[in-house]
């Protein structure tokens, strides 16, 4: 059983705090690290994989520290955002490199199992050079499973793939995480985390926000205030029926906003604190009313917004 | 020595457009030592000049700088050097692997060509192509070494090994006699006075110290270069 442990870890670069005072640990199955872009997710993986030591704190696989510790290389396999990989060679002299560089006894095996695993064959004797981001991604990965790990850490694995790339990756980290191997993957986009990983640990702005299963944090997420511009043929008759619903918490009648269509100048902004039951509520209320809605758009739907709520909830 | 790393690194130096730079050092060499035969100048002066002053002091330090950051330097920047270290290897082993490459393609692309045109510029006579040849085998092995240990430190490799090379070797080294002691140059000059006839060759650093100071460079640089990239830092600045 291996699992990372990362206590109280900081790093900061010059006067930029990128990661502030992380715990967390990581254990069997699959776990994905979630957060906008910029938020430290790169910098905990560098430090994860050895490439970059904490400021401050520890990071351990196993109880054994991993910063200038080359032989926790023998458990772990490392598949990194960057692409550049040796493109003069093939995919095969590539994944067979990586096979003699862990010292395997039979390189040759042990690649062929690992092109296999990605099913790569087919372009296994091209140059990687030549290859699409998402044929790259199925070799860095071979590369890295070459040697069979306990620990599997992938930044921004799916980056730049196509769908049917993303299924075939996520099929073959589901089956990792089934063996009890430690899979741990980035991500900014939530919905690709919550079809993957049970476990989720979300950082926001150098900070860990939040860590734990992914329907807590899909509630936490969802279940947050919701605002909304609405514009309709009736604000105020809209308004008047909405608040007595207990689903809102505010409403706001901006007169001042542009007409945008056949409605009248003006619109509501209104604050949701039950997102499911808004959603359902809307439409009813304004057909009962005889109200004809003209716009109804989230205001602040941005995964940034999502994750500070996050943070200071 | 680990042969696969040997193998990775000696297809990244020649299987790039860089080994057209590194092809025309000897062509040029061996051009320009063709040309002066037919002239009337002094067959030894002009051994001077062409293995001395040009092959010595320019072409080896030349050589030495492509190869030796084109051995590791180049893998650092794009970030491929990750897949070497993500591995159970010392440190120590992928540096002087890659340390042994970069001598050994130092020693092909100059120190070779550096032998065939003094041999058609002054023949064997005095050993003077043997000196310089001898010469530049030691250099070429300390500037393999430093700039090697330049590819691990700084990103600015390239640049920071020409301003030595350059400045301090070629200009200042030639107005300041104190700067020419500090010179892998004067060292591979000292070598050389040894290896040819009395007198053949003149070098203003003394043999001893110039194969201590040899001696301490090249494995001076090594030993830290595997220091360096054992905490070598990858990405990171988001």
């Amino acid at each position: 059983m291996a699992v990372i442990t990362i206590d109280k870890v900081s790093r900061w670069f010059g006067n930029v705090v990128a990661v502030n005072d992380v715990t967390m640990s990581i254990g069997p199955g699959i776990t994905g690290l979630l957060g906008p872009n910029g938020a430290g997710k790169s910098t905990l993986i560098h430090m994860m994989s050895g490439f970059l030591a904490p400021s401050s704190g520890t990071v351990a696989l196993d109880g054994t520290r991993i910063w200038r510790n080359q032989e926790v290389y023998r458990q772990i396999g490392l598949v990194p955002e960057k692409e550049s990989m040796y493109d003069y060679l093939t995919g095969w002299e590539f994944v067979l490199a990586n096979a003699e560089l862990h010292g395997l006894a039979d390189p040759g095996a042990a690649a062929e199992r690992a092109i296999a695993l990605v099913e790569m064959e087919y372009a296994q004797d091209r140059h990687t050079g030549t290859y699409s981001k998402g044929m790259k991604q199925r070799v860095k990965m071979a590369s890295a499973l070459v040697h069979d790990p306990a620990v599997l850490l992938l930044d921004e694995p799916f980056n730049g793939m196509d769908p049917r790339q993303r299924l075939h990756l996520m099929e073959l980290l589901r089956r990792f995480g089934a063996d009890g191997r430690t899979v741990l993957f980035s991500s900014h986009i939530l919905e690709e985390v919550e079809q993957l990983a049970r476990h989720i640990e979300v950082v926001v702005a150098g900070r860990h926000a939040a860590s734990g299963d992914f329907r807590e944090i899909r509630r936490l997420m969802t279940d947050r205030p919701h605002r909304y511009l609405v514009r309709s043929n009736d604000d105020r008759r809209l308004a008047a029926a909405l608040i007595a619903d207990g689903s809102t918490s505010g409403i706001e009648f901006d007169a001042a906003a542009e007409s945008i269509g056949g409605s009248a100048a003006g619109a509501l902004r209104i604050q949701a604190i039950d997102f499911q039951g808004f959603t359902t509520l809307l439409p009813r209320v304004a057909r009962a009313a005889g109200i004809r809605l003209y716009t109804v758009s989230p205001a602040d739907e941005s995964l940034e917004s999502v994750f500070s709520y996050l943070v200071s909830s | 020595m680990n042969t696969t790393v040997a193998r990775l690194t000696a297809r990244g130096l020649f299987g790039r457009r860089r080994v057209l730079i590194l092809l025309a050092v000897p062509v040029l060499l061996l051009g320009i030592a063709l040309f002066a035969r037919g002239s009337d100048l002094d067959r030894l002066d002009l051994a001077h000049s062409v293995l001395g002053t040009l092959a010595l002091g320019t072409l080896v330090p030349i050589t030495g700088l492509v190869v030796g950051t084109g051995v590791i330097a180049t893998e650092i920047e794009d970030g491929s050097i990750v897949y070497l270290l993500a591995k159970p290897l010392p440190r120590w082993q992928i540096v002087t692997t890659k340390l042994a490459v970069a001598i050994g393609s130092t020693w092909l692309l100059s120190a070779v060509p550096i032998y065939a045109a003094g041999l058609i510029l002054y023949g064997a006579g005095d050993d003077v192509a043997l000196g310089y040849t001898v010469g530049a085998l030691a250099a070429g092995a300390a500037y393999s070494a430093l700039f090697l240990l330049l590819g691990v430190v700084t990103r600015h490799a390239v640049i920071a090994g020409l301003a030595y090379a350059l400045i301090w070797e070629s200009l200042i080294g030639n107005y300041v006699e104190g700067a020419r002691t500090l010179s892998v140059q004067q060292w591979g000059l000292s070598v050389a006075e040894a290896v040819a006839a009395d007198g053949a060759v003149l070098a203003p650093v003394g043999l001893a110290t110039a194969l201590w100071l040899l001696v301490i460079v090249a494995v001076g640089a090594t030993a830290y270069a595997s220091v360096k990239l054992a905490g070598i830092t990858l990405g990171g600045e988001e």
